[in-house]
């Protein structure tokens, strides 16, 4: 007999304390040196202190700048020049905030973590209000007063007009009907459609030249020939006030900051400040209007470009900058070699960035939306590592710095991510591995070799492809250049469940879907996969008509002139980021519970039809029972039933029908943008929402549970360790995708060695190799999450990744935070 | 050729040699080590498991068991091991994995393929095979047929043993495998004798050989407080390894940690830990400074 080791020492230890201290850095840090936290100097800490601390708030202002001025012109113009002027008067109105110590300059709200609300999209009810500001979970608050004010001078203007009115005015029953029986949920239903990342444009071209290029474009018009002419000179009028307002913000945050220093310099207390302030002021000068020259100046760019497109509207998935490491490494060697910039002082600046990104939490959402989203997490990603547009390694000393910075504030946002290619260094990945064993969530690790096959099987030129990669979640496009609109996701398991219900939803008895027959009569499991096909069919094609209809609202009347300045081809085509101005434009359904779908069939094809265990009935009876009763049946199913994850074919063949057929069911469907709809294996939250939704499932799982997230498999189905499962996905051909989600949880104690980082960078490079898009860990353990959940207080800064993304445990619900319990843990191993 | 029976396989293993590994854990074994943590691995046969815990008291194995081995009780299934003969109906019926079967047999080609699987693994970080136990080398003919065909497809491979088995076998394995972990647990000879139950000169004399042939050895020491954490036995064991042939082993300290009694519940066996205990980290830490003296590479925990 041997003894095996560190396993063995690991596994069933549970620990009864847990290894964090309250507010400690990570699971391998020493406790906090000083008071205000983590960060690398007291100017970072005392930023990140106040940014983390900081509760978030609801700020009116833009919705009374707006809604004065729509008051005063709405008809005066075309819709996108008054769209670009509303966002040139809030530009030239809103309230300016430059904060103690800060570099990076410029806020979306007055101040740190208020965030303003779009009644243009959604108009927010009084009792939305207050909702916002006294639920346990992603509060906003507000004041009375302000509720007051908008009450008497934001609501009655919109009463009917808002898009997410107007939307729901038109939507048929059917729809109705699907979508509130939780079939499928539509982002654009209150915020702009986004995913929105930039390529490396705006770092060689100002707002001036922006404005040169789309004056040469109005003056090219042709209005004898082209019938658009017309509707080109609106858009692209509309775009060159944008660029005005733009420069004008930045304007008056250079006035501000000279008048501080103005004021600093008189006192003669702090000359470093002052001077400080000069640079912020001389930096707001010169950039956006004209190219950056120096590293504080593209991050400043960056910014200032950032605060335009969230301002101007709600994108979901806020704004990304891409590779922004790729970006900022000229700049960075410059400034080095010129000897303008230390390594830590570029360190500072990207801190500054960092904690800038922090300060905007989501726009907040009301309904069904809130439901299936509810995080403050806006999800900015940036992208480090991975390929540039030659097809070359994009790794530099910045992607390296920016690590750093991720490990030492682990912070909300901005999410990062790294991108591992065939090229990327091993010292790369291992950097990587050691900021995952922190714990935090971040960063997720994605697959260029993969995605760019993604984006060219859709058509994108192979430049265009490298540059591509992730914003938000997983979902991957080509970043500068493309309109990747994801419409929502697609309850896979539900769909199921209508099917077995012959088109109704369990819950309430209401026909939600189309009638499939009485399964009871179905004599094959090939009759009943056709039905469930059929079902499928009819709620994709339900879904798109009115993605398509909603995509028509906002290329109509919430353009967006700005975004459309920084996205290539819009000014050229003198047409909107949202009616098909960018090079490529794309549309999406995220589908989730591939696990759950896939297990629920692999029950019924083997008990019911193949071994006949157990009759249809006896099966359906027991699922409409939430298995009451029926725990011998329940028992069999999870212990004598091949599940997905497990490199079983049985499973896996079923798990590759499914998902060919919901590629012959979305990939190719036509958008109103002259291209098509794709899919996305991907949930975030939204399968919690979606399993809330749900009865029992015929794989075992109870009525409410949360349905298996992205293409991970369902929870606790996995049970052959992580070679299992990535065997298991990478039978999927992830190029036919834009995505597909692999959650991992490992615990810290499988990584506490040198050699287990370097075994987990392996495992990473043999997925890719198989040809995964993405996988990520959560590296935690169970002690660590109970005692979070007994003392919140003690475990503010406790991060954990959920699909897709990080989240504060303490800010998820109950629901949320028992899902990341009873993940699949990886110890045994 | 006997089939032996295998007990445990596991992917993603990554303790039992260099890179991410499979694991294959052959059932049967010569020694019965007091703080054994799989005390499945023990018995050559095929043994009934049972996790009362799990039991849904649903009495399906009382139905079908031929020999009415199986009763319920109120503390849940009493298994008559004098009745029983493993035959497998009771685990066969059970839905909830509360009866299962310890060892099945496996064909070459049945654990060839599974060992296939892993190759990309195996490929990303220098990994390979570890036939591991249980004793191995109680099934040398299987042992070596596995070896060599992994041998044919460029697959490394490790066999973590006892060393307690007839020299030639060992000498034959050699031949067909890439690195050895290699037991090692008490100097003394009376105290092997006690807390093993066999004598500890064959292991010796096996390790000197080997070392003769030029293998690569990783030796691994099981460190249980109480037993063998005395500086005169690891003194002793270190000294031996250091005066070896060939190429000087690793030495690899793996702390004992008492988590194996639901193990022996499962089994229906007791698990006696008294004087038995987890090194501390002081303990571990001195133990390792002792193997290091003697120009060691030491490591600890796999």
């Amino acid at each position: 007999m041997k003894q095996k080791g560190i396993d063995m020492e690991t596994s069933k230890n549970s620990k009864a304390t847990p290894q964090r201290k309250a507010a400690a850095e990570g699971n391998f840090y020493p406790a906090a040196q000083n008071s205000d936290g983590p960060g690398m100097n007291p100017r970072i800490q005392r930023l990140r202190k106040l940014s983390v601390e900081t509760e978030p708030s609801l700020s009116i202002e833009r919705a009374l700048h707006e809604t004065a001025f729509y008051r005063e012109n709405y008809g005066k113009y075309s819709i996108p020049v008054l769209r670009a002027m509303n966002f040139h008067d809030h530009c030239q109105k809103k309230t300016l905030y430059i904060g103690e110590g800060e570099l990076i300059v410029g806020e979306r709200g007055p101040q740190p973590k208020a965030v303003p609300t779009f009644p243009e999209l959604t108009c927010h009810s009084v009792e939305d209000f207050q909702v916002l500001n006294t639920r346990d979970q992603q509060r906003y608050t507000i004041s009375a007063a302000d509720i007051e004010t908008y009450a008497r001078e934001v609501i009655p203007y919109w009463q009917g007009k808002t898009i997410r009115e107007r939307i729901f005015g038109h939507v048929p029953q059917e729809w109705q009907a699907a979508y509130e029986a939780g079939l499928f949920t539509e982002f654009m239903e209150q915020r702009a459609p986004g995913h929105t990342a930039l390529d490396g444009q705006i770092y060689r071209k100002g707002m001036l030249d922006f404005k040169a290029q789309i004056a040469a474009e109005i003056a090219a018009l042709d209005y004898l020939h082209d019938p658009e002419a017309t509707d080109k000179f609106e858009e692209l009028k509309a775009m060159d006030i944008s660029c005005d307002a733009v420069i004008l913000f930045a304007e008056r945050h250079a006035a501000m900051a000279e008048t501080m220093a103005e004021e600093l310099a008189q006192q003669e207390t702090d000359p470093q400040r002052v001077a400080e302030l000069r640079q912020i002021a001389a930096v707001c000068r010169r950039v956006p209007a004209h190219k950056p020259a120096t590293l504080h100046e593209a991050i400043q760019m960056y910014w200032f470009v950032h605060l335009g497109t969230i301002t101007e509207l709600n994108g979901w998935d806020a704004m990304n900058p891409g590779h922004f490491d790729q970006h900022l490494a000229p700049f960075y060697a410059a400034d080095l070699s010129a000897g303008s910039l230390s390594r830590e002082q570029a360190k500072e600046l990207l801190c500054c960035f960092w904690i800038k990104v922090n300060n905007h939490p989501a726009p907040p959402k009301v309904g069904v939306t809130a439901r299936e989203s509810g995080t403050y997490n806006d999800f900015t990603n940036i992208n480090i590592g991975g390929i540039t547009g030659e097809g070359k390694d994009g790794v530099s000393e910045v992607s390296y710095v920016m690590l750093e910075v991720v490990e030492e504030l682990h912070i909300l946002q901005p999410g990062s991510s790294v991108h591992i290619s065939s090229k990327t260094p091993e010292r790369f990945l291992g950097a990587a591995c050691r900021v995952i064993r922190q714990g935090h969530g971040y960063p997720s690790i994605f697959n260029p070799d993969v995605y760019t096959l993604e984006l060219m099987r859709q058509g994108k030129s192979i430049r265009d492809a490298r540059e591509g990669g992730c914003s938000g979640c997983i979902e991957v496009g080509a970043f500068g250049k493309e309109a990747y609109v994801l419409t929502g996701y697609l309850n896979v398991p539900k769909v199921l469940e209508v099917t077995l219900n012959n088109g109704r939803d369990p819950l309430t008895g209401q026909l939600v879907g189309i009638e499939t027959g009485d399964p009871s009569g179905f004599k094959s499991y090939a009759e009943l996969y056709a039905a469930f096909l059929q079902q499928l069919n009819h709620i994709v094609e339900t879904k798109v008509r009115v993605s398509n209809y909603i995509d028509r609202m906002f290329a109509k009347y919430a353009p967006a002139p700005f975004l459309s300045v920084v996205i290539e081809d819009c000014i050229s085509k003198g047409r909107d980021y949202y009616d098909a101005g960018p090079r490529y434009n794309t549309n999406y359904i995220q589908c989730t519970g591939l696990g759950t779908t896939t297990d629920s069939l692999a029950t019924l094809k083997k008990h019911v039809f193949e071994d006949q265990t157990f009759a249809m009935d006896q099966v359906l009876g027991a699922v409409t029972n939430n298995f009451a009763g029926e725990e011998f049946l329940r028992q069999t199913i999870l212990n004598k039933t091949p599940f997905f994850g497990n490199d079983d074919d049985y499973a896996d063949d079923i798990a590759l029908q499914i998902y060919a057929d919901l590629l012959a069911a979305i990939d190719g469907k036509p958008n109103t943008k002259g291209e098509s709809f794709h899919l996305n294996m991907l949930s975030t939250t939204c399968h919690i929402y979606f399993g809330k939704m749900m009865g029992a499932t015929p794989n075992g799982r109870f009525a409410g549970k949360s349905i298996s997230d992205g293409t991970s498999p369902s929870h606790g189905a996995d049970t052959h360790g992580p070679s299992a499962v990535i065997r298991s996905l990478t039978k999927l051909d992830h190029t036919l995708s834009g995505g597909t989600l692999l959650n991992q949880r490992f615990l810290p104690s499988l990584l506490k060695r040198d050699e287990d980082i370097t075994r987990l960078g392996q495992l990473v490079r043999s997925y890719f190799t198989l040809g995964g898009h993405h996988i990520q860990f959560n590296v935690v353990d169970t002690a660590t999450l109970k005692a979070a959940q007994e003392a919140p207080e003690d475990y503010k800064d406790l991060l954990v990744r959920m699909a897709g993304y990080s989240d504060y445990f303490n800010d998820m619900n109950a629901d949320l935070q028992q899902e990341v319990i009873e993940r699949t843990e990886n110890e045994a191993f | 050729m006997p089939q032996p029976l295998i007990f445990d396989i596991k992917r993603y293993s990554i303790n039992d040699g260099p890179g991410i590994r499979l694991t294959i854990f052959f059932k049967g074994c010569p020694l019965s080590c007091r703080w054994c943590h799989n005390p499945e691995s023990l018995a050559p046969g095929a043994q009934k498991l049972y996790t009362a815990r799990k039991c849904l008291g649903c009495g399906e194995c009382v139905k079908v068991c031929p020999r009415q081995a199986c009763q319920l009780s109120a503390e849940g299934i009493v298994t008559d091991v004098d009745l029983c003969q493993v035959c497998g109906a009771c685990a066969e019926v059970c839905p909830s994995r509360a009866s299962e079967i310890s060892g099945r047999a496996y064909s070459i080609a049945e654990l060839m393929a599974i060992i296939e699987k892993e190759t990309p693994f195996f490929d990303q970080s220098g990994g390979g095979v570890t036939f591991s136990g249980g004793e191995p080398l109680l099934h040398t003919p299987f042992l070596l047929d596995l070896l060599m065909r992994c041998g044919a497809r460029d697959i490394h491979r490790a066999v973590d043993t006892s060393g307690y088995g007839k020299t030639a076998e060992l000498l034959a394995v050699a031949k067909q495998t890439d690195l050895f972990l290699f037991d090692l647990k008490l100097m003394d000879a009376a105290r092997h004798q006690e807390f093993t139950g066999v004598d500890n000169r064959l292991i010796l004399d096996n390790l000197r050989a080997l070392a003769a042939t030029g293998a690569q050895i990783e030796i691994r020491v099981p460190l249980i407080a109480g037993v063998n954490d005395d500086r005169p036995n690891l003194e002793q064991l270190a000294g031996f390894v250091a005066q070896l042939a060939g190429t000087r082993p690793r030495l690899n300290l793996l702390p004992f940690h008492n988590v194996a009694e639901h193990k022996y519940q499962k089994l229906d066996q007791s698990y006696v830990v008294a004087g038995m205990a987890a090194p501390t980290a002081e303990s571990l830490q001195r133990a390792a400074e002792i193997c290091s003296a003697h120009g060691l590479v030491v490591s600890v925990g796999g």
